[in-house]
């Protein structure tokens, strides 16, 4: 099973470039930023566009409300700062003026969890999925790759209600193709397989893009679906690849506790209870490093995931 | 507006504010009361706005966010008695599946509410959004805003003030009830605010102080204030307001602020108030 790459960057560029292509084709768009463009990549819809763009300065608080608001006469405003600011500092704006108020404001955030890297716990947040995807009116997309990041950022322009868009800053390979459909909500199945589901979002697609090799060598089908849409969650998908496998991992880059895990189990739970093994953080703040280097320490690398399909496919075989 | 026309209007908008709260047993008078003058005044003679035919977008409208949100009694009497939907619906206030939620939502649809509010600090972050937009969809109408006192103990506030000085956001006019009260005290107990005239001076406001119960005094003001928009600097009010105005017992102590009247009290109450446009 080989993948084609089409190069390597950051999903956060992938967000520049999409915010760029819909300042040409929207002109109802608008971008905020707290003081972080480069780092965002904002800069080329800020230059093409500098009537729509507004510098919010450190006050994120502010700009989340300034965004509701700016919803009012009919804008689309996205928001950019990182995802430590984007959802633990402005909680309770994001909830009440726009999550209850069902505003149409687009929440992007960069440098998400541990591949921060060196900035260390302060800013490497891994908590955030779970704080948005326990927002009623909150969509939550965690995109793979630099072309998915940039085709999901174009996407949630068309869609009428508040997103968060999460994505990071290491530079990784590119495996979803530059003319690929994004729907919200439907999972990409990018192997099929029989032994085990291995459900992953963000950059943890490619550790397990990777952990397919290793497993097809010790002769186990893995069925991999990129799971890029948390909130609505494609159940549909899960269960029917659960379905034929009778067991999963999931893989993500957030604590164990409120991320993509327990949103998968929630739906196996209640509909088709099978092993499930997690590949996260499991309750503990990062640390300052490289950004590989954390995803050993912290055990979201490639080996943890193989070690993951290993446990969960042994405990198929217990019946309870 | 004549004068006394306001006046009548605002008599009827306290007895709707008493009896919503005294029905429910919960609820905010205090500064619903204080407020009634200023929103009566800002809905019947200073804003262009279309209460029959309510658009979320209100473009080449007035729009008003309400940031203190718990005075929501007054802003829905007045929004009721504007006619953006029927006086009877104020008997539903706080009550289950009513559009009128305890504090102000858009979750329901309530003709007249763009924003959630009550969580407090949030709306003038929200009113320099909507004004900036104003600005690019080159629509003159203006955006107000009204604020607790108390709720200057936000810092987002802050982050708001400082944010529509430097990008000379001039087609807002934020309103502060300046009552002096809050829930545990007097502001000035509790967090003192400080010189809050220098303190909006500082941030690049224009500044103006009015009477909340002088209707000539919120005349002069508000038009003096509207005079002053598009002018390269926002607008603040300071107005000063009795906390409970128009019910004797409720005024000059912050005890009223949530806490509703029993039946006896809400007669005493409604025998200061006159009936103007029938209750609902």
């Amino acid at each position: 099973m080989e993948f084609e790459v089409f190069g390597n960057k950051d999903t956060r560029s992938g967000f520049g470039e999409g915010l760029a292509v819909l300042g040409e084709q929207n002109p109802d768009v608008v971008a905020l930023c707290a003081d972080l463009t480069g780092s965002l990549k904002m800069d080329a819809f800020q230059k093409a566009h500098p009537e729509r763009f507004f510098q919010a300065g450190i006050a994120e608080a502010n700009m989340i409300g300034l965004a509701a608001g700016m919803t009012i006469g009919g804008k689309i405003p996205f928001t950019g700062t990182f995802a430590n600011f984007s959802t633990g500092r402005v909680y309770d704006q994001i909830r009440q003026s726009v999550a209850y108020s069902k505003k149409n404001v687009k929440i992007c955030a960069s440098h998400a969890g541990l591949t921060l890297g060196e900035d260390g716990a302060t800013h490497q947040v891994l908590e955030d999925i779970g704080m948005m995807r326990m927002l009623p009116n909150m969509t939550v997309i965690v995109p793979a790759d630099f072309n998915q990041t940039k085709q999901a950022t174009i996407a949630i322009a068309a869609h009428e209600g508040p997103v968060y868009l999460r994505f990071g800053r290491p530079v990784m390979p590119i495996f979803v193709k530059p003319d690929a459909e994004f729907v919200i909500g439907k999972a990409d199945v990018l192997t099929e397989g029989t032994d085990v589901t291995i459900i992953a979002c963000g950059h943890m697609v490619w550790k397990s893009i990777e952990a397919l090799k290793e497993l097809h060598a010790i002769g186990i089908s893995a069925e991999l679906i990129n799971m890029h849409t948390i909130k609505p969650l494609d159940a549909a998908a899960i269960l029917k690849s659960v379905g034929k496998t009778g067991c999963v991992v999931t893989a993500e880059e957030h604590m164990m506790n409120g991320g993509l895990g327990e949103a998968v189990s929630q739906v196996l739970s209640r509909q088709y209870p099978v092993p499930q093994e997690y590949v996260a953080v499991n309750d503990t703040f990062g640390e300052s490093g490289t950004p590989m280097e954390l995803m050993t320490k912290y055990h979201i690398d490639t080996p943890d995931v193989v070690a993951a399909v290993k446990r969960a496919i042994a405990r198929k075989s217990i019946i309870i | 507006m004549e004068n006394t026309a306001l006046a009548g209007i605002a008599s009827q908008v306290r007895r709707d504010i008493v009896r919503m709260v005294s029905a429910v047993n919960s609820g905010h008078p205090g500064g619903s009361l204080g407020c009634t003058d200023f929103l009566t005044y800002l809905y019947f003679e200073q804003m262009q706005h279309n209460a029959a035919d309510f658009q979320m977008d209100g473009k080449n409208e007035d729009l008003f966010f309400l940031s203190n949100g718990h005075i929501s009694p007054v802003w829905y009497s007045v929004l009721a008695r504007a006619g953006y939907f029927p006086a009877a619906e104020l008997s539903t206030f706080r009550k289950l599946g009513a559009r009128l939620q305890g504090h102000p939502s858009t979750d329901k649809n309530l003709p007249g509410i763009r924003m959630a509010s009550g969580s407090l600090g949030q709306g003038l972050s929200v009113g320099l959004g909507a004004a900036q937009i104003k600005k690019l969809n080159q629509d003159s109408t203006l955006v107000y805003t009204l604020h607790g006192d108390g709720e200057l103990q936000e810092g987002q506030i802050w982050e708001a003030a400082m944010y529509a000085a430097a990008n000379k956001v001039d087609n807002i006019i934020a309103t502060i009830d300046a009552n002096g009260r809050q829930i545990d005290g007097d502001v000035d107990e509790v967090l003192s605010l400080g010189d809050l005239h220098q303190k909006w001076v500082s941030f690049g406001w224009e500044v103006l102080h009015m009477d909340g119960h002088d209707f000539d005094s919120i005349r002069s003001t508000m038009q003096q204030a509207k005079a002053m928009t598009g002018k390269g600097k926002p607008v603040v009010i300071i107005m000063k307001t009795e906390m409970g105005q128009g019910v004797d017992y409720m005024m000059g102590s912050h005890k009223w602020h949530g806490v509703a009247p029993n039946a006896e009290q809400l007669q005493v109450a409604l025998d200061q108030l006159a009936e103007t446009l029938g209750d609902y």
